[in-house]
């Protein structure tokens, strides 16, 4: 029983999108995307800005829709089921797909320990007899996050007080301490410099192991780096989505090739 | 190529010259009344004149049931006033959808920011004295304050709220927090600061208006403290301006040194504000 259902879960896409259209206003920003992101890989988001790849991974976790007027139609399976279907609260769902921005956003007023904790006092799901088991949980998030022994000397500093690519760190930290499934991250290296970047680029390496991720990019080679699948997205349709060797090697469409050799964007 | 000063440098220093005449001018100003205030009734500023009762004798006169006038109306104020404008900025920064009505609101409040006190102290007298019957009471006249205070408060505290960068609203709810949780435990701490400097600044007027207490009926000579709520009530303001109407010489000295104790009071106000925000937002980093 447990063989089959894990052998059917690594079968069946952890997110499946059909059909999938994104508003703002009047705006149509992603038009009929069809997609299945696999169980524990990393899926790389690429394409020019404005192509609505940053919008279609907000869909996944339903943050689009706290942006006022903004509107989805079709169809996102998370393990089967429907994120849009009524009676699904998003709220429930955010807390089982994490999500990364593009500028780290550590809390200022909180240190490095409650920025790992944030997100379980501020849903109220610390779990209890605390003590001993808040350590565990800001010691296992933080060593995910590769962070731990750079900074287990100085848990109670602000969390502004850590550089950029450590803050970074530290807001994925803060994602997994709350255990989701899936790690959504929104160009997580654009306000990094390249070693800050590798770091985190390594990180994505070991986080597949138990987390799917969908990670945004604007770097062809970061996503030829880091990913398993590459989906390439212009002007709100989804080109081509393959694996990563195949995207980066042969290209079906041709403005795929256009697109990675360079040509634009 | 040529190094010589051009007229550019000169229209600047104009310009800086300007700028340090308009600062210098209020600021002349006010020194100079001050002084001339101090001067007036430094005869009246002593102990006694603060602790003592009004009399007919100006030379024994005191302020004490103006100012603890005063403190009643404005505690209750902040009581009636915070919440509720705090409670409407929340509403309408981090609940509303923008669209027509929410314009209509904003625009509304900022209007109503600039209605005169008179207007208010007759809508007090209208709803608070009469119709809820309260009568000339302290409850009345800081009822009739708040409504008021109320549209600065808004307006204070939505500017505030707007000072918290979404970005941290976005990583609340990626984290599974629900909105009241982001604003309660995130956007509410960080906006405190400016909330509370916002809303003391605005209290501090509170604490000047005159129009709306006579209209709401504070009284003028008051030779008791309030007790309650409900008890009649005089305020420093309306203390000042009965001491002006007296004919008698005398009684001036006893305005101007009212004055001065009514301005000490909002620059202690103000100056909780500053320390206050300085304070917070040290803590908040």
């Amino acid at each position: 029983m447990a063989l089959a259902e894990a052998g059917e879960q690594a079968d069946t896409p952890t997110f499946s999108v059909r059909q999938l259209c994104a508003w703002f206003g009047d705006q149509r920003v992603l038009h009929g995307i069809n997609l299945g992101i696999p169980r524990h890989e990393a899926t790389a988001v690429i394409g020019p800005s404005g192509c609505g790849k940053s919008t279609f991974i907000r869909c996944l976790n339903r943050m689009h829709e706290l942006v006022p007027a903004a509107r989805v139609e079709g169809q996102v399976c998370l393990e089967g089921v429907d994120v849009y279907e009524r009676g699904i609260d998003p709220v429930l769902l955010r807390r089982r797909v994490g999500m990364v921005f593009q500028k780290p956003n550590p809390f200022p007023s909180m240190s490095v320990r409650d920025n790992v904790l944030a997100g379980l006092r501020l849903t109220g799901s610390m779990p209890t007899g605390r003590g001993a088991r808040e350590e565990q949980i800001v010691e296992r998030a933080l060593s995910q996050a590769a962070l731990w022994d750079e900074v287990k000397d100085r848990l109670d500093d602000p969390g502004l007080g850590l550089s950029g690519g450590q803050q970074q760190r530290l807001c994925i930290a803060r994602a997994l301490a709350v255990s989701p499934d899936v790690l959504l991250m929104d160009e997580p290296c654009s306000a990094l410099d390249p070693i800050a970047s590798a770091k985190i680029e390594d990180l994505i390496h070991s986080l597949k192991q138990s987390y799917t991720i969908v990670v945004v990019t604007h770097s062809m080679q970061q996503a030829a780096r880091v990913s398993d699948r590459t989906a390439f997205f212009l002007a709100g349709s989804l080109i081509e989505f393959d694996t990563t060797d195949r995207i980066f090697t042969s290209p079906k469409d041709s403005r795929t090739e256009d697109y990675i050799t360079g040509k634009f964007g | 190529m040529h190094m010589q000063r051009t007229g550019v440098r000169f229209g600047e220093r104009l310009f800086v010259g300007l700028c340090l005449l308009g600062v210098s001018l209020p600021l002349g100003l006010l020194l100079v009344l001050l002084g001339a205030l101090v001067k007036a009734g430094m005869a009246r500023l002593e102990g006694n004149f603060l602790l003592a009762y009004p009399s007919r004798h100006a030379n024994l006169a005191g302020i004490l049931p103006a100012l603890v006038g005063s403190l009643w109306l404005i505690s209750l104020t902040a009581l009636l006033t915070l919440p509720v404008g705090v409670g409407a900025a929340i509403y309408l920064e981090e609940y509303q959808r923008r669209g027509r009505l929410a314009r209509w609101v904003e625009i509304n409040i900022a209007n109503l920011a600039g209605v005169p006190s008179v207007v208010y102290g007759l809508l007090g007298l209208a709803v608070f004295v009469r119709q809820l019957g309260l009568g000339r009471s302290v409850l009345a006249g800081a009822a009739t304050l708040a409504l008021l205070v109320l549209p600065l408060v808004i307006l204070s505290a939505r500017e505030a709220l707007r000072t918290v960068p979404q970005s941290l609203r976005e990583a609340c709810h990626a984290l599974g927090a629900t909105r009241w949780q982001a604003i309660g435990r995130v956007v509410l701490p960080m906006a405190l600061p400016g909330i509370l400097t916002g809303s003391i600044l605005a209290l501090s007027r509170a604490i000047g208006e005159t129009a709306p207490l006579i209209v709401v009926g504070a009284l003028t000579i008051v030779t008791f403290l309030p007790d309650g709520i409900h008890s009649p009530y005089t305020a420093l303001p309306m203390q000042i301006f009965a001491w002006v109407s007296r004919p008698q010489q005398e009684f001036l000295a006893n305005a101007a040194a009212g004055i001065v104790v009514l301005l000490t009071c909002m620059l202690l106000v103000n100056g909780i504000a500053i320390w206050l925000r300085q304070r917070l937002q040290v803590r908040a980093g």
